[in-house]
């Protein structure tokens, strides 16, 4: 199975790896996935406390090729977003960005799950519940 | 580094033909086209003798008869016209058959066929290090049994069955025994009639032979053995097997026999001298584990683990450059590991975490410098970017995480 090259791109050249301080408050850690399914991704964030914007974000994956390049172009897409709108990524629209067959589709599904659970540390430990627009998106 | 070839490790999946065996098959497409089983006329006849000449060719690598050589398509046929053909022709004697996890599909799923036609079979476990536990084994056989199917070498580890101690077994029982010798044939001996194997299955194309022909060793004497023909035609190959021979390939599978005869013993030094280089190189990686009894192994194969790094992103690393295969499942429509790591009770991580390599004839020394520095390379990237390396390295006890499986 041949990867698309934008697969091949993000994977040669995986934007935003790293590490930001998960104890930090305007930080938010996402840890989706298991070793025994051979994917794990961790997918963090630091929101400006002041305009409530993603203004950093760090990724690090053990996985595929596609797993790493959904979780590489996550980090792309929530920078400058507002957490309402990172909420609004869709496992979906990365498959059709990535060109993702259906056997790496969960690949696309597990970079979401990482992008909500990063959100959901950083609200929990703001003291922040879900709004009427996540609700709606969760739901 | 672009320009460096494609550097082939990949040997178990497939062999490139020996460019002798290409050559002695040539002739055999155009002017010497005929079907063996034409008797009337010259082409028949010297499509007959070839083939003659094929069976004897393989007859004298596996030290048997030539009579004793039944040609398919390749192992899976072979296989399948072992376990189909002795559950058939032995049915009034029992129903039974022994086999292990670790065997190949075309094993597999052919005795699970067989189990929805009625047959009782046993998959027995295997030890962590592959090998079959011979007590088990024993205490398996009962009454009915009437086969015992092992291979004699695994085609992801390459471990060797103790195929001696299996058969004295078998015998002490009065069960036909048969292996699926696939990847063992043409690379380390294999002597059916002295080990004490009755029916034995193998392929041209692991042996540097063209793809599309193998065959099956059917015991002629103490004991005859029998198989009910699974395909039905004119009758070809003691009426075991239907279909006109494919004399082009049968030429080239007998001229890669003899040149595996020939230069066996060289070949396996060589390769398992570069083969040790590999992996000792390798296994100079913090956290890496080789799969399997290395004890007793076939000389061209090893397979790590290199843990916390997923195996197939670490072929991407590579895969421009080197061939090579992983027990991680992610390239298939399943996301399972590969089963045969899974049996020796390797946990789902490490299993996914493996790379098999597997050298060959035309493997060079430089081949094997090269992939060392390539993997190394790739295993340290992939490292980085592992969120359970990082985790590990940080001391982070990895088994109290409560993962979210998916």
């Amino acid at each position: 199975m041949a990867y698309s090259e934008k697969v091949l791109e993000h994977f040669k050249n995986p934007r935003n790896v790293g590490v930001l301080n998960k104890d930090a408050k305007n930080v938010g850690t996402g840890l989706v996935g298991a070793p025994e399914c051979g994917d794990v991704m961790r997918l963090q964030i630091e929101v400006d406390e002041v305009t409530g914007v993603i203004h950093d974000e760090k990724f690090k994956t053990f996985g595929c090729g596609s797993a790493i390049a959904s979780s590489s172009l996550a980090t792309e897409w929530l920078k400058g977003k507002s957490l309402d709108d990172a909420m609004k990524i869709d496992n979906m629209d990365i498959v059709e960005e990535l060109a993702l067959p259906p056997v790496k589709i969960h690949c696309s599904v597990l970079a979401e799950d990482a992008i909500k659970a990063a959100i959901k540390d950083y609200q929990e430990k703001n003291g922040i519940t879900a709004n009427a627009a996540n609700a709606e998106v969760s739901a | 580094m672009n320009q460096h070839r494609l550097i082939y490790l990949d040997n178990n999946a497939t062999t490139p033909c020996d460019p002798r065996v290409v050559d002695a098959m040539v002739p055999y497409f155009y002017e010497k086209h005929g079907n063996a089983a034409s008797r009337s006329h010259q082409y028949g006849w010297e499509a007959e003798d070839a083939v003659d000449y094929a069976r004897e060719q393989i007859a004298a690598l596996l030290d048997v008869e030539d009579k004793e050589i039944i040609f398919t398509s390749g192992a899976t046929e072979s296989n399948n016209l072992a376990l189909k053909g002795v559950f058939e022709m032995y049915a009034r004697k029992g129903n039974h058959i022994i086999t292990l996890e670790t065997e190949h599909k075309a094993i597999l799923d052919t005795c699970k066929h067989l189990e929805k036609a009625g047959a009782e079979i046993t998959f027995l476990k295997v030890k962590e290090d592959g090998l079959v536990d011979l007590a088990e084994l024993e205490a398996a056989i009962k009454p009915t049994t009437i086969l015992v199917s092992v291979m004699w070498a695994n085609n992801e580890t390459g471990v060797i069955q103790p195929m001696k101690e299996i058969a004295q077994l078998c015998e002490k029982h009065g069960v036909l025994f048969h292996s699926d010798a696939t990847q063992a044939v043409g690379k380390i001996p294999t002597h059916p009639r002295e080990t004490g194997v009755h029916l034995m299955s193998f392929s041209a194309h692991k042996m540097y032979g063209p793809k599309g022909v193998g065959a099956l060793y059917v015991s002629r004497k103490n004991p005859r053995v029998k198989v009910t023909a699974q395909i039905d035609g004119g009758g070809h190959e003691r009426g075991m097997r239907s279909g006109t021979l494919n004399v082009p390939g049968i030429v080239g599978f007998g001229k890669a026999a003899e040149i595996a005869k020939n230069e066996m013993q060289q070949d396996a030094e060589r390769v398992s001298r570069l083969r040790d280089k590999l992996q000792n190189a390798l296994i100079q990686l913090e956290e890496t584990k080789i799969n399997g009894n290395i004890d007793s192994r076939m000389p061209h194969v090893t397979n790590i683990s290199f843990k916390h790094v997923e195996g197939e992103g670490l072929m991407m690393t590579f895969n421009q450059h080197i061939a090579v295969s992983s027990g991680s499942a992610c390239t298939s429509a399943s996301l399972e590991p590969s089963y045969v790591l899974v049996a020796m009770g390797l946990g789902d991580d490490l299993a996914h975490s493996s790379i098999r390599f597997s050298l060959g004839r035309f493997t060079t020394e430089e081949d094997v410098d090269f992939a060392v520095k390539a993997v190394s390379e790739g295993v340290n990237h992939m490292r980085e970017l592992s969120p359970i390396w990082e985790m590990y390295k940080d001391g982070v006890d990895l088994t109290k995480i409560e993962w979210s499986a998916h």
